[in-house]
């Protein structure tokens, strides 16, 4: 991996996140009504906060200026106060993150210890009964969304059988192995909610790279050396098929996120899904706003990571 | 007789398809003596690359399937094998060299590693050992700066540099057969010649037979002390190479080395190159007869009627036809 | 893929006597062609009938089951199933199978409306992109990328947010929901098809009946829909296809968080919504709405399936 395609993708990485600052600012520019204005004059809102308001945002300079200035202050760490929770919008979000980047963290975990032995075994055996069921379970899980799985799992392990939490609580006051196995508890329904779904996708991806990759020669050549399927399979073909695999899982992120968002509102996970949820409900323009950001910031961070790891994973993309 | 080394005895190749059963191989008799080079030639279709993948057992089945036969190793049947027993002789005992030395090796793994590979695997070498083995082979293939190159991937090697690479992979564990697979044909023409030198000189050293597969006449007349011609799945002559070529009796083979390209006589004469007219029949719903009846001016009412059986016409030089 | 084409013949397969079967075969237009592949993918011909049985029963559905959606009727609220009332009713005893084939067309037309959306920006985009290259090219494919990496739920709530009631003033509840929901989710799907288009163009510009149309001196705009596009058709529907699915789901998804449809137009998202807090004493509410969602879009991706194994065989994914 050369050094100099790391630092081309990161140079890489700053238009795309200015791209994606100039759309969500063009989308609050367009909306009818300044929805910052709006709070500058609304009556609740003590005159002195207005005023400073208004100069902050600057609300009578030309658009291109108030887009700067709008930017400065995003990256300053300056997202404005939530009217609604009484404190710093980026303190906030920096409070729920970690519940969300957890919760995405375990679910691809599942997803990835699912479907990736799956993939690969429905892929060995093509056209055979276990690749025929696979193959169809895999789209039964990406054709149901998120939210009737999160219920239906509600209905059977909260409902019929009262096994699990449907309320995912942060304040749980036990302590050592009853805190962790409570924790475990309230996790399941969510993390396999959104690892399910994920890993049907997954399957799919698996499947399709490495039958892409066992038709190749150096499978064959591998093959004649006597070094075993097993052998040949993970270090010939799984090793390679992953290099696509990366890159497909990079781009389904945004809709992990948006199956996250879903799932944090559906068990009321205290993350930054649930809060985008509450903050437009109740009229939070700037949580609404620095929670979007993030997500798109995320979004780009993980097509970086996997930039990398594709570069990590294929020797041949340090030349080009 | 002595044992031979391998022993092909009516193998069947058939491969299953959307269009019906493609007998690729079709009731082949092929004999290999210890340090014997045996020319396989025909032309592409014939099932000269499906016998050698056959050998090894490097068939995917399904959709192909081995509907007869057996493949004597040193006196061994090969087909009922188990897999792990099979993997014993794989590059061990009998080893191979593809045609497409840009994609038989794996991208990912350096040239070293996937030389080590083999040596960790049947001489239960370290990594170390290995890699040290690794370099002195890519050394007895001229690799220039073996030490350094050893470490280096796939695509920073040339197609002949590459090939070199999978035929020091082959010869890592000193195979009693290396079966080479039309190995100089994705090369350019220089380089071609110089891999078959390779060949040459790597024979002398080990003293391995090989099966070299080609379609190129002229490779077989330098190369090789006996000929195989193969037609549509099912070997049409046998013989010692001086015998093939001074006196071939099918006339498939006739049309094969009527159409050697000759520059001293295109240059002198202005010859037309000559091509055997027609291409291979389908081996879907083969024609009764011989196989070869429909594009050979010989044929007779008789060749259309039953495959003529394999007839020895001088020591050791078999024909499958009827004139 | 279940039912699709086994594995041809393996590379070491010889490759004469294929090219000669496969000239042996019948010769078929490439549409019989393409029916003729569809056919042997049994699940995408079931999933045919299962989605043109769901149109029919939100087209004509509600013609049949007369009963009024919003019939408010506490004595009955919240009963599983009978025969006066074959899906339950909700909480103010209104019948839920009413509610469902009528919302049913709101969610399948915002599905296909979003996908015509998608579509036609794409197309557009990549036509674009292909006949232009050069920087004009580059900025577009610069933008699809952009819009890929979009994080596409928390966008489309912002729209909304912020959206919501200028459309609502200007085309009433319904109208302005619908365009809004059809247009950002149309919006936010246009690039794969855009890709596509735009490769197919780069890939068939210098091909000869396009060359020979252009010395002909036909213009760049008819180059494009008379000889590009129908060539790129394949490709595009099976993305159009799955499009129809993923609207889907985002109009779900979007109503099922509260901030979709209003509670009277009773898509099978915004049932869902108000059924999961009944989840516990009420769970027939959910499953059929639920079940309506899931039935659709598996279908269509199976027909998806289906249609790529019909007239776009060389991708797998």
């Amino acid at each position: 991996m050369s050094r100099q395609y790391l630092i081309r993708r990161l140079l890489i990485a700053i238009p795309s996140l200015l791209g994606i600052s100039l759309v969500l600012y063009s989308v609050l520019a367009l909306a009818p009504g300044d929805p910052f204005g709006e709070l500058a004059t609304n009556p609740a809102i003590p005159p002195e906060v207005a005023a400073a308001l208004r100069a902050k945002f600057g609300l009578d300079d030309p658009v291109w200026s108030r887009y700067l200035h709008w930017l400065t202050a995003m990256f300053q760490g300056d997202w404005g106060f939530s009217f609604v929770s009484r404190m710093n919008v980026d303190t906030l979000i920096l409070q729920r993150l970690p519940t969300t980047l957890i919760v995405i963290g375990a679910a691809q975990l599942l997803a990835i210890v699912v479907a990736l032995p799956i993939g690969v075994l429905a892929a060995t055996r093509p056209y055979s009964v276990f690749d025929q069921i696979a193959n169809t379970l895999a789209f039964i899980g990406f054709s149901l969304p998120t939210f009737f799985t999160g219920l239906l799992l509600i209905l059977l392990f909260s409902i019929k059988l009262d096994w699990l939490p449907f309320v995912f609580r942060d304040d749980i006051t036990a302590t050592g192995l009853q805190w962790l196995w409570e924790e475990t508890k309230q996790s399941i329904m969510p993390v396999m909610v959104l690892g399910l779904f994920q890993g049907a996708s997954l399957v799919r991806f698996v499947r399709s790279a490495v039958l892409d990759v066992v038709r190749l020669d150096y499978v064959t050549t591998a093959r004649s050396k006597g070094i075993g399927e097993r052998k040949v399979v993970v270090r010939h073909v799984v090793r390679t098929a992953l290099i696509p695999v990366v890159t497909l899982v990079a781009l389904q992120m945004p809709i992990v996120f948006g199956g996250a968002i879903v799932t944090e509102q559906i068990f009321r996970i205290p993350g930054i899904g649930s809060l985008l949820i509450s903050s437009i409900l109740a009229n939070d323009t700037p949580v609404v706003m620095g929670v979007t950001f993030v997500f798109a910031c995320l979004v780009v961070l993980f097509n970086l990571i996997a930039d990398f790891l594709y570069a990590w994973l294929d020797p041949r993309i340090a030349f080009r | 007789m002595v044992e031979a080394l391998l022993d092909i005895r009516d193998l069947k190749t058939w491969f299953a398809t959307e269009d019906g059963l493609v007998r690729a191989v079709d009731g082949v008799d092929l004999r290999i003596n210890r340090s014997e080079t045996v020319g396989v030639v025909g032309e592409s279709g014939c099932g000269k690359t499906v016998t050698a993948r056959s050998v090894l057992k490097l068939i995917d089945m399904p959709p192909g399937r081995f509907a007869g036969g057996q493949i004597l190793w040193q006196g061994r049947d090969l087909i009922p094998l188990q897999a792990a027993e099979m993997d014993k002789i794989r590059s061990k005992e009998i080893a191979i060299v593809f045609q497409e030395p840009m994609t038989s090796l794996n991208p990912v793994y350096t040239v070293g590693d996937q030389i080590a590979e083999v040596l960790r695997e049947h001489e239960k070498l370290t990594r170390r050992q290995a890699i040290e083995r690794a370099v002195e082979m890519l050394a007895l293939v001229n690799i220039p700066n073996p030490k350094m190159r050893v470490h280096d991937y796939p695509h920073q090697f040339s197609g002949g540099m590459r090939q070199r690479v999978m035929i020091a992979m082959a010869l890592s564990c000193r195979p009693k057969l290396l079966i080479a697979d039309e190995p100089t044909t994705a090369l350019d023409v220089t380089i071609q010649a110089q891999i078959l030198e390779l060949m040459q000189e790597m024979k002398e050293k080990f003293g391995m037979a090989i099966m070299l597969i080609t379609h190129a006449m002229g490779v077989v007349a330098e190369t090789c002390q006996r000929v195989v011609v193969m037609y549509a799945g099912k070997v049409v002559e046998e013989a010692p190479v001086e015998a093939l070529f001074g006196d071939p009796r099918h006339p498939y083979t006739q049309g094969l080395i009527r159409s050697i390209p000759r520059v001293d006589r295109a240059a002198v004469h202005k010859e037309r190159l000559e091509a055997i007219p027609g291409t291979v029949p389908s081996l879907l719903t083969p024609p009764p007869g011989c196989r070869f009846a429909q594009r050979c001016r010989f044929a007779k009412d008789v060749c259309t009627q039953a495959i003529p059986p394999l007839k020895e016409v001088s020591a050791g030089h078999f024909v499958r036809c009827v004139l | 893929m279940p039912g699709s084409t086994p594995a041809s013949l393996s590379a070491e397969a010889p490759a004469v006597p294929a090219a000669a079967a496969a000239a042996k075969k019948p010769r078929f237009s490439p549409g019989l062609e393409a029916w003729r592949r569809f056919r042997r993918h049994k699940l995408a011909v079931a999933s045919a009938v299962i989605l043109l049985g769901m149109i029919l029963a939100v087209a004509f559905g509600p013609l049949v089951w007369r009963v009024p959606i919003n019939e408010i009727d506490f004595a009955a609220k919240l009963e599983g199933p009978t025969l006066a009332h074959p899906f339950g009713t909700d909480d103010l005893g209104q019948d839920v199978l009413a509610r469902l084939l009528y919302g049913g067309r709101i969610s399948l037309s915002v599905g296909l409306c979003a996908m015509l959306v998608a579509a036609f920006v794409g197309v557009l985009v990549g036509a674009l992109a292909g006949m232009s290259r050069g920087t004009v090219d580059a900025i577009l494919m610069w933008l699809a990328d952009l819009f890929l990496s979009l994080p596409q739920l928390p966008l489309l709530l912002l729209v909304i947010y912020l959206f919501r009631d200028a459309l609502k003033s200007a085309f009433g509840p319904e109208g302005g929901v619908f365009i809004m929901i059809v247009i950002v989710i149309g919006g936010l799907r246009w690039m794969p098809v855009a890709r596509l288009v735009r490769a197919q163009i780069l890939s068939l510009r210098e091909k000869e009946f396009v060359e020979a149309a252009r010395a002909l001196g036909a213009s760049k705009m008819r180059q494009v829909v008379r000889h590009i596009l129908p060539n790129a058709l394949g490709p595009v529907i099976v993305a159009g296809t799955i499009d129809v699915a993923a609207a889907i789901i985002a109009e779900s998804t979007l109503s099922f968080l509260g901030l979709g449809f209003p509670p009277d137009i009773p898509t099978w998202g915004r049932v869902l919504f108000d059924a999961k807090d009944y989840l516990d004493i009420a769970p027939h509410w959910a499953m059929f709405p639920g079940a309506a969602i899931f039935l659709a879009v598996l279908s269509i991706n199976f027909i998806g399936d289906g249609l790529r194994d019909a007239l776009d065989p060389r991708r797998v994914l």
